[in-house]
């Protein structure tokens, strides 16, 4: 997030898009709507599925799936058309804006209802809603980013933000709300295969050089390394012969699960390292037990950048070990002893390392986070992100185009298929499925569905029905709901028996490599 | 100071038992009050809501002011002089607590207490056969601890017989609004703080209770059990389904660990309640973000796949199509052995790691670096794609 989380009370305006907000991130939600209800705030929408937080909009767009960048543009064209943005933002802090407007030229209310089926006059008062605020919030999940253009989708809503002024402001923002407690700190740690810690590049000579002297090796490889998508592809085709897992579980989270079982098959070798006999670790060749979040002393970086403090609570069961512990001793076994006496000993490394932790040490943790950038530890470290300029200088306005979803439905697959979690649940369920409170609560799969589909196909609520498309089938029960729009079918992936990744797509964004988990076609029938 | 300077030019100044305060204009007596150290009893007022002034527990004496005031709801003004402790307060406060004790099933004997040590009734208590349904917050209950603190005792009121049937038609929160004082807490948390909406105050006078979606069980309601009301409660009303066993609460002494929840990305900051080695409930942390003490269902209640047991407790290996237990020594030596040889055979870009959003940034920072300088490869990444 560019801004604290307490920064959306302070909003005149949110804006939330491909974000089951209150099922997802409950407690955040608590700030919209408390922003709405206590602060006067207005909410605007823009989710195909009726989701609980639409009860506290005053304006709802339910756009068609994969539409976004058509109805980003669409607000922007009006807001552009009519002088609502703002100009000595623009003038002073960004550069591009005479691009950015041919581009959003033919995205006029009319063409932009016949691509997203946004009516053209909720469009406009929707552009007109949030150009009016002093401070406006975008908040946005995977359904945005969990497309072929989930990169541009990303930058489309930049654009949105910065055309009105809402970047570097409190209460504005473009802010991702993170799915994961620590996806965020994984990020900033350099598990991703082009950077190092705090994004630092591995294809710059000097910061490698810089890597390798703090590491004690010669030399560190140049080349960035392949995505977990990538991975699995690499697997199948036999080059990638590898492949260890730390607390993951691509065989229910990985789109087209037929394709990601036939890949970890072809491994010569699979570890898996968790916390539970997982669907992956099932496959593999040696199984690593670790430990839980309330095992271990350690920091998780939350979604609004703000480092926070994890402590040992209860002693692991068996034989199980902490993952850091694990890796230094395997790490001892190939020839390069990494010897850390505690968790703080890491992290004293990862802040000589990283600019952006410098600051940050336990000390400072103790009662309460700290939000890098932190570069030193006089430095309170930083809520909101491009207070007076952008990070880059100038904010970069992108000439986007929209393009149609990867698979879109046809005579043989009539309708799309999204996919997304339950408030009851989290991820593939390995964790939540242990309490059986939350089990009552949310038991199994469902393919949830219009009223008019159903009444189409003939279904009663909780039939038994085949869903299909071209990658897998599988079995769910029916579950009628206004919150589905007509067309189109949800489905939960956190069931094992019902997954909902047999059938999404891997077609990939070509920027991020996220694949298109949110917009497939399928067809459905009785059982 | 600077608000002590900008309140002496502005004369925001009041008097609280005979010494000045500097107060922000929109600021309560009680939250002046509470700033610089006076002590103020409250039972309904709750951080981050409105106040309702319902329990009158709060109440001070104001000069001028015709009746007591309750200091939760009543903005500071110049020159304002309050009394916080005189008589009048004390009997007030007094009466107030024992009428809420006359108010519903409040059986921690202190309605019929008519000794004069409190130890004495205590014990008494516990050897008494109906000692089984003690209310489930005994020795964790706000009105208790302020009947102590006041003094009250013998009573003066009938207890109303109020009968509400116990419900427990849901897995974690068990409702006994007969021991409920109608203070209101748990509809400001449910109201304004989780804005869920799924109760309120139902009926009128006498038959005057909590109710959700027309008197309706939480789980034929809106609720969505994130558990915020049950924290807010101060009495024995909400209590978790995981604290009662077949005698009433679950005793014992834990130990609070804090940290972070490990659910979504929002990072709450929580309390595990630990006894004898195990979790055995969650709470959220007040008075800091991002959560301010408010938790989500999963976090406050998902905690079980801890002490769960299918965890893994030993390392295995595969063979012959199943897994055998090994030892970490055997285990971390195939791992080895088997990178190493791939390594040499196919290069290091013939391997890769999958790192997690699920451990922490430490565990991270060691797997990229394991990747990089001991495999070398830049093969690594992690779930934030999925």
């Amino acid at each position: 997030m560019t801004n604290p989380i307490e920064d959306i009370e302070k909003a005149n305006v949110i804006l939330i898009t491909g974000s089951n907000t209150t099922e997802n991130h409950p407690v955040l939600s608590s700030f919209v709507k408390r922003a709405v209800t206590r602060k006067g705030a207005k909410l605007i929408v823009v989710d195909p599925r009726r989701i609980p937080i639409v009860n506290f909009a005053s304006c709802w767009l339910r756009q068609n799936l994969g539409t976004d960048v058509a109805w980003i543009n669409g607000m922007m064209h009006v807001i552009i058309k009519e002088g609502l943005y703002d100009e000595a933002y623009v003038e002073s802090r960004t550069v591009g804006l005479e691009d950015l407007k041919k581009a959003v030229e033919r995205y006029t209310p009319e063409y932009v209802e016949k691509v997203s089926g946004i009516p053209k006059e909720d469009l406009v008062a929707a552009a007109r809603l949030y150009a009016s605020a002093k401070a406006a919030s975008i908040l946005y999940a995977m359904g945005i980013t969990q497309h072929i253009c989930g990169t541009d989708n990303v930058k489309s809503l930049a654009n949105l933000a910065m055309l009105c002024g809402n970047v570097g402001i409190e209460g504005g923002g473009v802010n991702p709300l993170r799915g994961q407690n620590n996806v965020q700190g994984a990020c900033d740690m350099g598990s991703l295969p082009d950077v190092f810690t705090g994004y630092q590049r591995v294809a710059d000579p000097a910061l490698r050089e810089k890597m390798a002297k703090a590491w004690g090796v010669k030399s560190l490889p140049e080349k960035p390394g392949i995505t977990v998508m990538e991975m699995m592809d690499s697997a199948h085709e036999g080059k990638l012969k590898g492949l260890y897992i730390i607390g993951e579980n691509p065989l229910l989270s990985d789109p087209d699960l037929k394709h990601a079982r036939a890949s970890l098959d072809k491994l010569d070798f699979l570890v898996v390292q968790d916390i539970f006999l997982t669907e992956t670790a099932r496959v593999a060749d040696v199984v690593l037990p670790s430990t839980s979040f309330a095992e271990k002393d350690g920091t998780f970086t939350n979604t609004e950048r703000k480092v926070q403090r994890i402590r040992k609570a209860v002693d692991p069961p068996g034989e199980a070990r902490e993952d850091w512990k694990i890796l230094c001793d395997l790490s001892a076994r190939m020839g390069y002893p990494m010897n850390y006496g505690n968790v703080e000993a890491v992290m004293a490394e990862i802040r000589e390392v990283t600019p952006s932790y410098c600051g940050i040490n336990y000390e400072r943790l103790e009662r309460e986070g700290i939000h890098w950038p932190c570069p030193g530890t006089e430095h309170p470290g930083t809520p909101c992100l491009h207070v007076d300029q952008f990070s880059c200088g100038l904010g970069v306005f992108h000439a986007i185009e929209w393009v149609p979803p990867a698979e879109v439905p046809d005579q043989h697959y009539p309708l799309y298929l999204t996919t997304g979690r339950v408030l009851y649940q989290y991820h593939t369920g390995t964790m939540t499925m242990k309490s059986d409170g939350l089990n009552e609560l949310a038991p199994e799969c469902f393919v949830e569905i219009s009223p008019a589909d159903a009444r189409k196909y003939g279904l009663g609520d909780g039939e038994k029905i085949k869903v299909s498309s071209r990658r897998g089938e599988i079995e769910a029960k029916a579950r009628i709901s206004d919150k589905a729009v007509d067309g189109t079918v949800f489905v939960p992936f956190h069931y094992a028996e019902g997954a909902a990744n047999e059938l999404t797509n891997t077609a990939l964004d070509p920027v991020a490599l996220i694949p298109e988990l949110k917009v497939c076609a399928v067809r459905i029938e009785k059982v | 100071m600077k608000r002590e300077e900008e309140a002496m030019e502005s004369k925001n100044i009041l008097v609280i038992d005979g010494n000045e305060y500097a107060f922000d204009p929109g600021e309560t007596i009680l939250e002046v009050a509470r700033r610089n150290g006076i002590d103020i009893p409250t039972l309904c007022w709750m951080k981050r809501a409105s106040p309702t002034g319902a329990c009158r527990v709060c109440v001070v004496e104001v000069e001028g002011a015709r009746n007591l005031v309750a200091s939760c709801a009543a903005p500071a003004a110049p020159n304002m002089v309050v009394r916080t402790q005189t008589p009048a307060v004390m009997r007030a406060r007094r009466l107030n607590i024992e009428l809420l004790l006359a108010s519903g099933q409040h059986n921690c004997l202190v309605q019929d207490l008519d000794m004069d040590s409190w130890t004495d009734s205590q014990l008494r208590s516990m050897e008494t056969k109906e000692h089984h349904d003690l209310c489930p917050a005994y020795g964790d209950c706000r009105l208790q601890e302020l009947a102590i603190k006041y003094q009250v005792r013998g009573c003066r009121f009938a207890p109303l017989d109020v009968r509400h049937e116990i419900e427990t038609v849901n897995p974690f929160i068990v409702r006994d609004l007969s021991r409920c004082i109608l203070c209101g807490r748990c509809v400001q948390a449910c109201n304004e703080i989780q804005v869920n909406n799924a109760i309120s105050f139902g009926y009128r006078g006498t038959r005057a209770k909590i109710v959700a979606k027309g008197d309706r069980a939480l789980k034929d309601s809106d609720c969505v059990f994130c558990g915020e009301c049950v924290q807010a409660c101060p009495v024995g009303a909400l209590v978790l389904t995981q604290d009662m066993d077949g005698n009433g609460r679950v005793k014992g002494e834990t130990k609070l660990v804090r940290t972070t929840c490990s659910y979504c990305g929002v990072g709450c900051q929580m309390y595990l309640h630990v006894r004898k080695g195990r979790i055995v409930r969650v709470t959220g942390v007040e008075g800091v973000g991002p959560n301010h003490g408010s938790l989500c269902v999963k976090g406050r209640f998902g905690y079980h796949f801890v002490h769960d047991p299918e965890r893994l407790k030993t390392p295995l290996i595969r063979e012959n199509g199943t897994f055998r237990e090994a030892t970490w020594e055997e285990a971390l030596t195939v791992v080895a052995e088997k990178l190493n040889r791939i390594k040499k055979a196919d290069g290091p870009d013939a391997i890769a790691v999958l790192a997690s959003a699920r451990i922490t940034n430490e565990e991270n920072y060691v797997a990229q670096k394991f990747t990089r300088a001991v495999i070398g490869t830049n093969n690594v990444d992690h779930c934030a794609r999925l």
